[in-house]
């Protein structure tokens, strides 16, 4: 059933790519259904998959001659990721009810985007997963390029061009580990019991945690995100920050640590107290979260708040991945669905509500605004946003991040200090952008008094709404019981560290 | 000399050459009078239905031998190049039909067919000689193809430059082979090899350095492998669209398919020469069984060679494309950085058929998107009057068809799955790395699909004038329908393929080499 | 309570109501007032079914995520019921007082229902993540509602107490984090659960684990990180800079809750968590902690003698009440070595102390900011000691109700503050009389300042422009006159509320190990 989220999508882009052009309202009603069906089948495959170990949805040979399966699987990590992903995309939808300019293309790349995003959660073949994985990266390109805003053809070929080397070391290891098991096969379960080698895994795990992680905004490979976050169009900067960057993650958890586990082993020698792969991308997640927490707290631009929030977040990810154990790389994957959703509802509110009316971004000029006036959905959508951002109790963040900052206690404690600081840093940046951006102190003066009325902002539509009420409750209903994920997540989890990772 | 096989064994060659003539009778005794279009659409027709005819007598063609030495074999990857050589050279017709740079379709349709069935040989040939006059009769049928713009200086001076170049290679390569007959007395391929191996043996002498250098030299030109490639920006340019669509694609297809054969022979050999030697010789063919993992038995040889051939033309021609702002030169470098993916595979050549099967599978399908690609730069050239970047803006809009069928193609080019090209790229650098450890297989491919990343740059800018970049000019390009339903026939096999590559796989597999 | 999660309904009361109040706009303050009224009713009934004997009753438990051993765990003793019930009434007090909101009415409203919730739900939390949560939670709305509907330098006074705050919870979150970890094992996770933490640390098995885990005297840290978040709270001194700019720029309802019941959420965090987990650490720091106490009741005093604006007087002198508390609470922390035994009874005298203290306060200073409230309306924002004179006869009833307010604060006989404070003073002597001596002179500098302020303002000349002074109009009277009668009710007869805390007390101090 859940295979179908996958074809629907696809079915969806094709059909937007079929409807005639000028019909924006057809494509976006159209859109919209596709993505609730998607959304729909995710819910119910989560809802029958729950707690179940992992099952095959789909197994045919696809390429004989290379051993290649079609083979679609599920277990607990792939439902919560697809059921962000149907989130996502229906969120997505929502918030780019605004885009006039070719409407039918923008969500035909929107919804194909979509269905390689589905595919890479339920492929349990290599090669499938990589072939997603590149479905993928090209909608986006030609989304930000087409329908973004600052300097967006220069951000979006270097987002085009970050993925591509990335995926392109995931090609090489992927060669590698084919011509190397000598299995004949590409599944991940067979690569899996291969039996590669120590020494081959030693450097085979960096090369591919590397090219996954520069989508997942591994620092320091990270600078596509801001960029590309900043220039993308609202729906395309959802997806990004919500899905796009945890294909990445989900790629080191799935396969890197799931392939080659013994590359995270100690190298025997150690310098300054880095003695293992583990260590360095351990640090480099550490790095993550505190240089993008630090780096936003300085930004005048409101969207690169958030796109660097974003680096931060993942490092949270990546860091819960490195600890190696249970509750750690649970709150991993809890996190990559918390900060999907979060990501999704800020970037929603800064650049659809806010900047889709305001036309600037710039706090200097939202100062003088009175947006909490003005546009009290926003500031009052943004306040939300930002504390289930900061990591407030009560929403998904501080779990998962809880979570994490345990694990990585059990597995260095210096990791969890450092970690610390970027939370406080997040509740410093998150707190000066709502002070700034909508609850700023300045007087107006009497000429931007003016032209306040004579410029009334436009008013909130229901899709905004909508959207950012499922986000939120999304986030809040995970934040309040954990549970509801954490059952599909934790056996999972166990049975890949059981399997696989150490 | 037995006519009857040598008619069998060359009985596609002779069809293809049936229907030069048949071309020639057609436009000049019944329709010379029509207009242009009737009179290209019928020559175009008349040369598909050539193709066709070969196509369909394929499977006939047997191999020949004169006396103990076979001069062409039949089959095996020679029977798929053949069969490429003949759908690509019928889909380069199909974009005839729209083109207006001759006044005698004719005549160049003929020339088409003959330069095919030159190609054909090449792909068979197993003995020097054979290689070398098929070479030349394709050679010389693409020259003039080039020029064929008659009213087109460009395209005069492309014809020239790749005559010159043409001419020199061809003069290496006779230096070569006459080397490499000198060290084996042999101009059958198999004894050639072995000589090779027996002067390599004797101490290595110098002489076989040379030879294999120049012969290097010559098919490298053929493939514009690097540094051999200088004429290809300048042909690709200046050759009319359709030429140039076979230039690049069945000229290509019959080159490699020759480099195979090559290959082929020569890591069979090293495999038994400790053994009785040219009794062996045999055993060439029946490759597929299983074999121990030969490692390229040459310290510097042969794959030495391809090595660094192929490590230059990734190089140079993915950096070289990103300065490009001509369509028709990009494809031209990206044509060169292809060649030089494939002269990976060359240099690491497997003793299974993995690599055979894999070079064909890249062939092939790149010659299919390279005549995609021609394609659609003629229609653009002819609505615009240029192949810069450029008069690909606002494409989307004038023509969402063909701006589709264009994203499809270059897609395709830069790898990016689950299109063909990627599935050709997989293949190939799986047999390579299939083919034995090592830190400098792996490196190379390592490159090359580093490589494969640096070229979504370029390609990324055409598309980005054809779907980002606002419109200088709105107004729609019309499309002949014949082209469009070629273009776009074109496009669905790059994704049907894609989608299902064990069907292009299982096709070329099916071909058994014939004993 | 027959399987009604009381509790869980008394909390989601306010947001439900918070919700309602968001949407209708002009009407929020009648929708905020009948869930006050709704949530004092319920706050009563649960007062009313606390278990006899002091335990923890009206428990609720359901598995939440198990592998962070967190579960969803509600209860109250009489400490939290009369917490609930002190937070219903205030809440109630300060939506009664908020009667000139016009700027968007309906956020108002929202926000303070949901500060409400937040309080109701740190009062019934068991369990540390939803204390947490409940915890952080309650500081939201109230930095909002200085932000946007307070002073002329309502933007820096709304951001220190946020940061102030957060800055403390950041030490609480730390501090759990460490108990959390210490106590798991490498298969079972830790705990978050208050009582099987303070069993754990009743029997010194939670001090073993922390320092087998994070080395020698960690536990002392732990302690500290946990008070650092009391202390800002509360506030003790020096960690009260952040509270006189809060209280003087917030609107005068907001100030109501922020003193009347968010300064008691540190005192219960004190109580339900400090003592309990860390009791013998605090016991190691006591003479520290009690000089800051001290300090905190002279200094709190001695500054509010300083102040000309009225409403940073109070202020200063909320510090110097809740300074009592402090006071009683590091005092009774006797060290377990030496003379224990017979220190009980004067133990549980402080402790019922400080219960009293903590809802007698909370009454009494909401009241009073009330009054400033309704003086300030009639001032035309005026509000500076010196603005005033003689009022009292144009506004006698105004002047009398106000009295007993302030005699209450004053810590008359017969009046509620009293009681309380007799009873802190009266643990505290036996238990440390030096600090008990010095502590005497802030109720003296309370006394007087509390009595300057009221020469000042309602006898004296009378300046002529406040001749036409309004007195209290009957709405307000019948508004304000409960208050005043629930303060003379508690002065007379303190059993109504000793008698249920009592036991509470008992319970709570066998519990506890220094």
């Amino acid at each position: 059933m859940l295979a179908w989220t996958i074809y629907l999508s696809f079915a969806g882009a094709l059909v937007e790519v079929l409807l005639p052009r000028g019909r924006a309202g057809l494509a976006r009603v159209v859109a919209l259904l596709f993505a609730l069906a998607g959304f729909g089948l995710a819910i119910a495959g989560f809802a029958f998959g729950m707690g179940q170990p992992r099952t095959t949805i789909v197994d045919v040979m696809w390429v004989p001659s290379l051993g290649i399966h079609y083979l679609l699987a599920a277990d607990g990590i792939s439902l919560v990721l697809v059921l962000l992903t149907g989130l996502a995309a229906v969120a997505g939808v929502l918030f780019s009810w605004n885009i006039d300019l070719r409407t039918n293309e923008f969500f035909a790349f929107f919804l194909a985007l979509i269905g390689g995003v589905y595919g890479v959660f339920l492929s349990f073949d290599l090669f499938l997963l990589f072939v997603f994985y590149e479905v993928a990266i090209v909608p986006k390109y030609f989304l930000i390029a087409i329908w973004g805003s600052t300097r967006r053809e220069y951000a979006a070929m270097k987002l085009a061009l970050y993925s591509f080397v990335g995926s392109s070391m995931v090609l090489i290891v992927l060669l590698a580990a084919y011509a190397t098991s000598g299995s004949h096969s590409t599944s991940l379960v067979d690569l899996a019991h291969a039996g590669l080698s120590p020494q081959f895994q030693m450097w085979a795990f960096p090369l591919i945690f590397v090219g996954f992680g520069i989508l997942a905004g591994l620092w320091p490979f990270h600078t596509w995100a801001p960029t590309g976050h900043v220039a993308a169009p609202t729906a395309a900067s959802m997806v990004l920050a919500g899905v796009i960057m945890k294909l990445g993650a989900y790629g080191c958890l799935r396969v890197a640590m799931g392939l080659f586990p013994h590359g995270m082993d100690p190298w025997g020698s150690s310098l300054i107290g880095i003695g293992s792969w583990r260590d360095v991308f351990a640090i480099l997640a550490v790095i993550g979260i505190v240089y993008g927490a630090r780096v936003a707290l300085v930004q005048t631009d409101f969207k690169f708040v958030i796109g660097y929030s974003s680096v931060s977040h993942m490092g949270f990810v990546l860091l819960g991945l490195m600890t190696l154990n249970q509750i750690g790389l649970t709150g991993a994957v809890l996190q990559m669905f918390s900060h999907g959703v979060l990501a999704g509802l800020l970037f929603a509110i800064v650049g659809r509500v806010v900047y889709d009316r305001t036309h600037t971004r710039q706090f200097a000029d939202l100062e003088g605004m009175h947006l909490s006036k003005r546009l009290p959905f926003a500031a009052w959508g943004f306040v939300i946003a930002g504390m289930a951002s900061m990591g407030l109790p009560g929403f998904s963040g501080f779990i998962a991040e809880l979570q994490v900052l345990i694990g990585s206690w059990h597995a260095n404690p210096w990791w969890t200090g450092a970690a610390g600081v970027g939370i406080v840093v997040g509740v410093a940046y998150t707190w000066r952008a709502l002070q700034r951006a909508f609850f700023s102190d300045r007087i107006p003066t009497a000429h931007q008094l003016e032209l306040e009325h004579g410029h009334a902002l436009a008013a909130i539509t229901w899709p905004e709404v909508a959207g950012f009420s499922l986000l939120t409750a999304a986030s809040l209903v995970v934040g309040l019981y954990p549970k509801i994920l954490l059952d599909a997540i934790e056996p999972a989890v166990k049975t890949l560290l059981a399997g696989g990772v150490q | 000399m037995n006519y009857a096989e040598l008619f069998r064994a060359t009985l596609p060659e002779t069809v293809l050459e049936i229907a030069a003539l048949l071309v020639l009778v057609v436009d000049l005794g019944f329709v010379r009078k029509a207009a242009m279009k009737t009179r290209a659409g019928c020559a175009a027709l008349v040369g598909i239905a050539g193709c066709i005819a070969a196509l369909w007598v394929l499977p006939l063609a047997g191999t020949y031998s004169a006396g103990k030495e076979r001069l062409l074999a039949a089959g095996g990857s020679a029977g798929v190049a053949q069969a490429g050589i003949l759908i690509l050279t019928a889909l380069t017709l199909f974009l005839l039909i729209d083109s207006k740079f001759s006044r005698n379709p004719g005549e160049y349709v003929a020339v088409v067919l003959m330069s095919a069935a030159g190609g054909m040989i090449i792909s068979a040939a197993q003995d020097l000689l054979v290689i070398f006059i098929g070479l030349e009769l394709l050679s010389l049928g693409l020259y003039i193809l080039t020029a064929f713009a008659k009213q087109s200086g460009k395209s005069a001076e492309a014809a020239v430059k790749y005559y010159l170049f043409g001419g020199m290679s061809a003069a290496f390569l006779l230096f070569g082979f006459s080397y490499l007959y000198g060290l084996s007395g042999s101009t059958s391929l198999p004894r050639v090899v072995l000589g090779t191996y027996v002067a390599a043996g004797n101490g290595g002498s110098p002489l076989l350095y040379i030879a294999l250098v120049m012969v290097a030299a010559g098919l490298g030109f053929k493939v514009a492998a690097v540094p051999f490639h200088l004429w290809a920006p300048d042909t690709y340019e200046g050759a009319p669209a359709p030429a140039a669509a076979f230039i690049a694609s069945v000229s290509k297809v019959a080159s490699f398919a020759l480099l195979i054969s090559i290959s082929s022979v020569g890591i069979h050999f090293m495999e038994s020469l400790p053994l009785t030697g040219g009794r062996m010789i045999l055993r060439a063919f029946t490759s597929g069984t299983p074999q121990p993992p030969v490692v390229l038995g040459l310290p510097y040889g042969w794959g030495l060679i391809l090595t660094v051939l192929s490590a230059a033309s990734m190089l140079v021609g993915n950096l070289a494309a990103l300065a490009q702002l001509s369509v028709r030169r990009l494809l031209a470098y990206s044509a060169i950085a292809h060649a030089g993916y494939i002269l990976l595979g060359l240099a690491f050549f497997s003793w299974t058929n993995a690599s055979a099967q894999a070079i064909l599978y890249y062939i092939l399908t790149y010659g299919l998107t390279t005549v995609g690609a021609f394609g659609v730069v003629g229609v653009v050239e002819r609505a615009t009057g240029t192949d810069r970047f450029d008069g690909f803006l606002g494409l989307h809009k004038r023509n969402p068809l063909l701006a589709a069928v264009l994203l499809v193609l270059f897609l395709s080019l830069a790898g990016i799955p689950p299109l063909v090209g990627f599935w050709a790229k997989f293949n190939l650098f799986a047999a390579v790395l299939g083919v034995g450890g090592g830190v400098v297989p792996f490196a190379l491919v390592a490159l090359a699909v580093g490589f494969s990343a640096v070229s979504l740059y370029y390609y990324l800018q055409v598309l980005k004038r054809a779907y980002v970049m606002p419109p200088i000019d709105e107004t729609p390009i019309k499309v002949n329908a014949v082209t469009m339903a070629a273009l776009m026939l074109i496009a669905a096999g790059v994704v049907v393929f894609g989608c299902f590559p064990a069907l292009l796989q299982n096709w070329i597999a099916s071909f058994d080499p014939v004993l | 309570m027959n399987g009604i999660p009381i509790l869980t309904l008394l909390t989601a009361l306010p947001v439900v109501g918070a919700a309602i109040a968001l949407v209708t706009g002009k009407h929020a303050r009648g929708v905020a007032m009948i869930t006050a009224l709704a949530s004092l009713a319920i706050s009563l009934v649960v007062w009313m079914h606390i278990p006899a004997d002091g335990s923890i009753g009206l428990i609720e438990h359901h598995a939440w995520a198990p592998s962070l051993g967190i579960a969803y765990q509600l209860g109250v003793d009489g400490l939290g019921a009369l917490m609930l019930v002190l937070s219903a009434i205030v809440a109630l007090m300060a939506i009664d007082a908020s009667h000139r909101v016009h700027h968007q009415p309906g956020l108002y409203f929202g926000l303070v229902l949901l500060l409400q919730a937040g309080l109701f739900g740190t009062f019934t939390a068991l369990n540390f993540y939803h204390w947490f949560l409940y915890w952080e939670l309650s500081l939201i709305p109230a930095f909002f509602l200085i932000k946007l509907w307070g002073g002329p330098k309502r933007g820096s006074a709304a951001t220190q107490f946020f940061v102030y705050t957060m800055a403390g919870s950041v030490g609480l979150l730390l501090s759990f984090l460490a108990v959390f970890l210490a106590t798991g094992t490498a298969t079972a996770p830790g705990s978050m659960d208050f009582h099987h933490l303070s069993l754990l640390a009743y029997t010194g098995e939670l001090e073993q684990m922390v320092t087998t885990h994070f080395g020698a005297h960690a536990m002392l840290w732990l302690a500290i990180g946990v008070l650092a978040g009391f202390a800002v709270k509360v506030p003790l001194m020096p960690f009260h800079t952040w509270l006189p700019a809060a209280y003087a720029e917030a609107p005068s309802p907001v100030t109501m809750l922020l003193t009347g019941t968010m300064s008691k959420m540190g005192v219960y965090g004190l109580l339900r968590i400090a003592l309990p987990l860390f009791g013998h650490e605090i016991a190691r720091m006591r003479t520290p902690l009690l000089v800051l106490a001290v300090l905190t009741v002279v200094m709190g005093a001695w500054a509010s003698a300083a102040q000309k604006d009225l409403k940073r007087l109070f202020a200063y002198s909320s510090i110097n009440h809740l300074g009592y508390c402090q006071l009683a609470i590091f005092a009774l922390a006797v060290p377990a070595t030496g003379a224990a035994m017979s220190a009980a009874a004067d133990q549980a005298a402080a402790l019922n102390g400080v219960i009293l203290q903590m809802f007698n306060h909370g009454i009494t200073a909401a009241a009073l900011f009330w009054f400033i409230s309704m003086l300030q309306q009639r001032s035309g924002g005026l509000r500076g000691i010196d603005d005033f004179g003689g009022l009292r006869r144009p506004a006698p009833v105004f002047a009398g109700l106000m009295g007993f307010a302030l005699f209450s604060s004053l810590g008359l006989p017969g009046l509620n503050g009293f009681v309380g404070e007799f009873l802190i003073f009266r643990g505290v002597f036996p238990l440390s009389w030096v600090a008990g001596t010095i502590s005497v002179l802030g109720l003296l500098i309370t006394a007087a300042v509390i009595l300057t302020m009221i020469q000042k303002v309602f006898t004296g000349p009378l300046p002529e422009r406040w001749a036409a002074f309004p007195d209290l109009h009957p709405g307000e009277r019948l508004a304000v006159a409960p208050v005043i009668g629930l303060m003379i009710l508690i002065g007379l007869v303190p059993q109504l509320i000793t008698d249920s805390v009592n036991p509470t007390v008992v319970n709570l101090l066998a519990h506890w190990r220094f």
